[in-house]
């Protein structure tokens, strides 16, 4: 199969208005008679199934939460970027453009990040019109602060909690068409499969987390907006729910996997404590705005702050290494994710971490309140600095907030076209759970802006010419594909209760995050990822050996969900080691060790990497087959990114 | 400070909404005074599947303290002794070595319990659904800039908008009023330009579907506030009272 990635022709400026005047429309008559199903209600989800409704689909929303409201989207902090140039310090739509796609070490599509900055400005509108209260000035206007890699500030914020005022946005509009009677949501229910008749998507089998049971929704089309699948690694950012069943289970029915191996490992969490952790918290970027990050020149100084025999505060200023303001004098503390996040792994290796694993750096305030005062940083960064308290008992605007990278967002995902399509006809990803706008590393601030994207202004004009070659006949949920799925998934749950093993899905899942933290993580090279792909075999076969699932399945089981989504992770997994092992250049988040520069920056290889990895499914045991899309640039030079 | 500590729990187990539930005793060792509170929870849930006994189902989801899954009725206090913090960011070192710690689920009649400590809060949705919304489409909306508010209104909308929709509110409250969780959105709608055309039939549809879905009445207790994780003023209460009486009196 060849890749088509739908890439309109014409100068990069015009092709999404020119795309969208040549795309179909259905006619206000025949849209009710087309049903969508959504997967999925953050961003990505909830704005699509929002918008749907309101062009007049029947619309079928699923989420696994007890509410829409809950999706992790609402735990993304700092803010949403936006090429509005408020500030009038030189930001454009071809800056956003030109910052993002240089931010994903050029490893993403041109067309689709310049539509993503065009209709930035849009998004910023639409919530501004839902009663989304963004900050602002004494002037009444919005205010706006600056992210990292930028030179602009661009960031529009509501306190630290943006993700949760944009996910409130659009789960307002969301149930504004849930009481028209527009969409059906279903709440507490895992979408298991995806159901294909003739070639193209026609529904999906569902699992009610309540009940157990099992049931099939046909549609039109399909969209899945199910998030990422960081929580591979058992420790990350993500909500414990957060799963790649979803995405996994189409891409074993022929949708192309693009880029698994690109994960973002975010600089700023809170440090792992010990074995009883279940998930790391992340402090948002914006604290680099004002934060300046150090570890102590020398080693003897680090081990006695680890001994706790010396407070940080009584560090000598000519002791302190800001390591980030003398290696990049030009954008200090506020470098792009990965070269930050990579940094700090660096100064903990060479033994000059603190905390008392050593594993952590500072991120010290004590300069910006001496400038400003407690007040004004109060106001900036309230409520952060007090979920930094309660969780690790320290005062940071007294001491320095310790810090240590973690997973936190996957920028691979499901491979689409420029219609945010998928391999499979007439299924459809958006947000996290696509691949495509991101490239090698995400920008902070560009993920609620990519959801709000492809949910508001995307998929609205994409789906509809799609449908308007599929037949305006149902198909009933009795034809033979939906109980045929329906029966593999039965089978499968039965399996998984009757292993009767004698480890739990939390020892499994653990070990596969150790695998891959150590051996797929922020570096990687060739001989760990052999090691990590064996192990990992290893371990999925263990699991269908000796897992322990306790309950019935025609009740709310827990473990039974965690089991379903392990399996998949452990499948994963393996895929993630396949491409970062293929992929033997270091690109953003993907870091491998034999390729770096003298100075132990990552090394593109632009001749022999510069495509996305898609990854297509030849069956249980067999290797996954390569295909690559190749990337062309015509609007921007590539260069060796340098933020020196 | 000891680095671990042990603890004795009772807990509501309920096996699903039509059983009667009832308290289960169980013993916690060598909790680290670094967990939170969720993770000594899945800790004793590892134990007793390995044992074979059914794992206490609960509600959480973010653990950041956000996302208003985590509902958990701690000695006596929703989400617990600390102020202005979920469940999920509440810490052991809280709690001292060797004590006993009830937990229950919230407790109320719109909201059922579905299993052990899970209940069903989708009476919330409906009241969102009634009108926490403002009635613009995608697309065709003014420029950002093009309406000012003044920043005390914005910051007010704010604190109002903070609400995570846990729940907490009613279950401290002696009567599950539901009262701080409407006025939030009712607040935070009627403080912004943006929601004014619709503020009178938002704020009597909402107060309807409320009363509709079996929450008591507000006595002016301020337990709500009291026990709000994001520390919702009380003052919204009144607002909604006035925006439900100037509507009822002028539409």
């Amino acid at each position: 199969m060849s890749l088509d990635s739908k890439i309109p022709e014409g100068p990069l400026a015009e092709k999404w208005t020119k795309h969208q005047f040549n795309l179909k429309l259905v006619n206000p008559a025949n849209k009710r008679k087309y049903d969508i199903i959504v997967v999925g209600t953050g961003l990505a989800g909830g704005s699509a199934a929002a918008s749907f409704g309101e062009l007049g689909y029947n619309v079928k929303s699923f989420c696994y939460q007890d509410s829409p409201r809950r999706a992790h989207s609402i735990a993304a902090q700092g803010g949403i970027n936006a090429a509005k140039n408020y500030k009038n310090d030189g930001d454009s739509v071809f800056r956003l453009f030109y910052d993002t796609v240089k931010g994903g070490d050029y490893r993403s599509r041109e067309a689709n990040v310049h539509r993503l900055s065009e209709v930035s400005n849009n998004i910023i509108d639409q919530c501004v019109a839902q009663g989304v209260p963004f900050a602002r000035e004494y002037g009444g206007l919005l205010d706006n602060r600056s992210f990292g890699g930028a030179q602009v500030s661009r960031t529009f914020y509501a306190r630290g909690q943006t993700g949760q005022q944009l996910l409130l946005g659009a789960y307002s509009a969301l149930s504004r068409q849930i009481a028209a009677g527009k969409v059906t949501m279903f709440t507490r229910t895992e979408m298991l499969d995806v159901v294909i008749i003739d070639g193209k998507a026609r529904g999906i089998v569902t699992r009610n987390m309540v009940t157990g049971k099992i049931e099939s929704h046909s549609a039109h089309a399909v969209v899945l907006a199910t998030g990422g699948y960081g929580n591979v690694f058992f420790l990350s950012t993500n909500a414990m729910g957060c799963n790649a069943s979803a995405a996994w289970r189409a891409y074993k029915k022929g949708a192309f996997f693009g880029n698994p191996c690109y994960t973002q490992i975010h600089p700023t969490c809170i440090p792992v404590h010990g074995d009883q952790q279940s998930k790391l918290t992340l402090m948002s970027e914006s604290l680099r705005n004002d934060g300046r990050v150090w570890v102590p020149k020398e080693l003897s100084v680090s081990e006695k702050l680890r001994r706790g025999e010396l407070k940080p505060k009584d560090v000598a200023e000519e002791d302190r290494d800001y390591y980030l303001e003398r290696i990049y004098p030009s954008f200090g503390n506020l470098v792009p994710r990965d070269v930050a996040s990579r940094n700090a792994k660096n100064v903990c290796d060479e033994g000059r971490g603190v905390g008392e694993t050593g594993l952590a750096v500072f991120l010290d305030f004590r300069d910006a309140i001496a400038r400003d005062g407690e007040d004004t940083i109060r106001a900036k960064y309230g409520n952060l600095f007090q979920m930094y308290e309660k969780i690790t008992a320290d005062n940071p605007y007294k001491t320095p907030m310790m810090i240590y990278p973690a997973v936190h967002y996957t920028m691979g995902g499901l491979w689409v076209d420029y219609n945010l399509q998928t391999t499979i006809p007439g299924l459809f990803a958006a947000g996290e759970c696509n691949f495509s706008d991101h490239g090698a590393n995400r920008l902070g601030a560009s993920a609620l802006m990519q959801g709000l994207a492809d949910g508001y202004f995307v998929l609205p004009y994409t789906i509809g010419d799609y449908l308007t070659g599929v037949p305006i006949k149902k198909i009933d949920t009795d034809h033979e594909a939906f109980t045929e799925a329906e029966q593999v998934i039965k089978d499968r749950i039965h399996k998984l209760l009757n292993i009767k093993g004698t480890k739990t899905v939390d020892h499994f899942h653990k070990e596969l995050g150790k695998i891959m933290w150590e051996k797929c993580g922020m570096a990687r090279n060739e001989k760990r990822l052999k090691e990590a792909k064996v192990e990992i075999q290893q371990l999925r076969e263990e699991y269908w050996k000796d897992v322990k699932i306790l309950g019935v399945n025609e009740e709310l089981n827990m473990t039974l969900e965690k089991a379903m989504r392990v399996a998949d992770f452990m499948e994963l997994g393996e895929l993630m080691v396949d491409d970062a092992l293929d992929r033997k250049e270091s690109c953003g988040g993907h870091f491998r060790e034999e390729s770096q520069t003298e100075e132990g920056e990552a090394k593109r290889d632009d001749e022999n990497f510069s495509y996305v990895s898609a990854w297509e499914f030849k069956g249980e045991g067999a290797p996954a087959k390569l295909n690559k899309e190749a990337l062309v640039f015509e609007n921007v030079k590539l260069t060796q990114r340098s933020y020196k | 400070m000891e680095k671990v500590r042990n603890y004795t729990l009772k807990i509501w187990r309920q096996p699903n909404a039509q059983s009667k539930g009832e308290f289960k005793t169980y013993e916690v060792k060598n909790i680290s005074t670094g967990s939170s509170f969720l993770e000594m929870l899945d800790i004793l849930n590892e134990e007793i599947s390995e044992a074979g006994e059914d794992p206490v189902h609960f509600d959480h989801d973010c653990r950041e303290g956000i996302c208003g899954m985590c509902s958990l009725f701690i000695n006596g206090r929703p989400h617990g002794p600390e102020e202005e913090i979920t469940v999920c960011q509440l810490h052991m070192r809280t709690f001292p070595n060797n004590t006993t710690i009830t937990i229950e689920p919230w407790r109320a009649k719109a909201f059922p319990v579905i299993k052990d400590l899970i209940v069903d809060r989708s009476a919330f949705d409906r009241i969102i659904q009634s009108g926490g919304f403002v009635s613009v489409n995608t697309g065709s909306v003014p420029d950002g800039n093009a309406i000012p508010i003044p920043k005390q209104n914005a910051d007010l909308a704010m604190d109002a908008a903070a609400c995570i929709g846990c729940g907490a509110c009613v279950a401290a409250c002696k009567n599950a009023s539901a009262m701080l969780f409407v006025s939030a959105k009712v607040s935070q709608l009627a403080l912004l330009p943006q929601g004014q055309v619709e503020r009178k039939k938002r704020a009597l549809a909402m107060v309807d579907q409320m009363d509709k879905e079996g929450f008591g009445s507000c006595t002016n207790t301020g337990a709500c506030e009291a026990e709000c994780p994001k520390g919702i003023d009380l003052s919204n209460i009144a607002r909604m009272n006035r925006e439900y009486f100037t509507a009822s009196l002028t539409s």
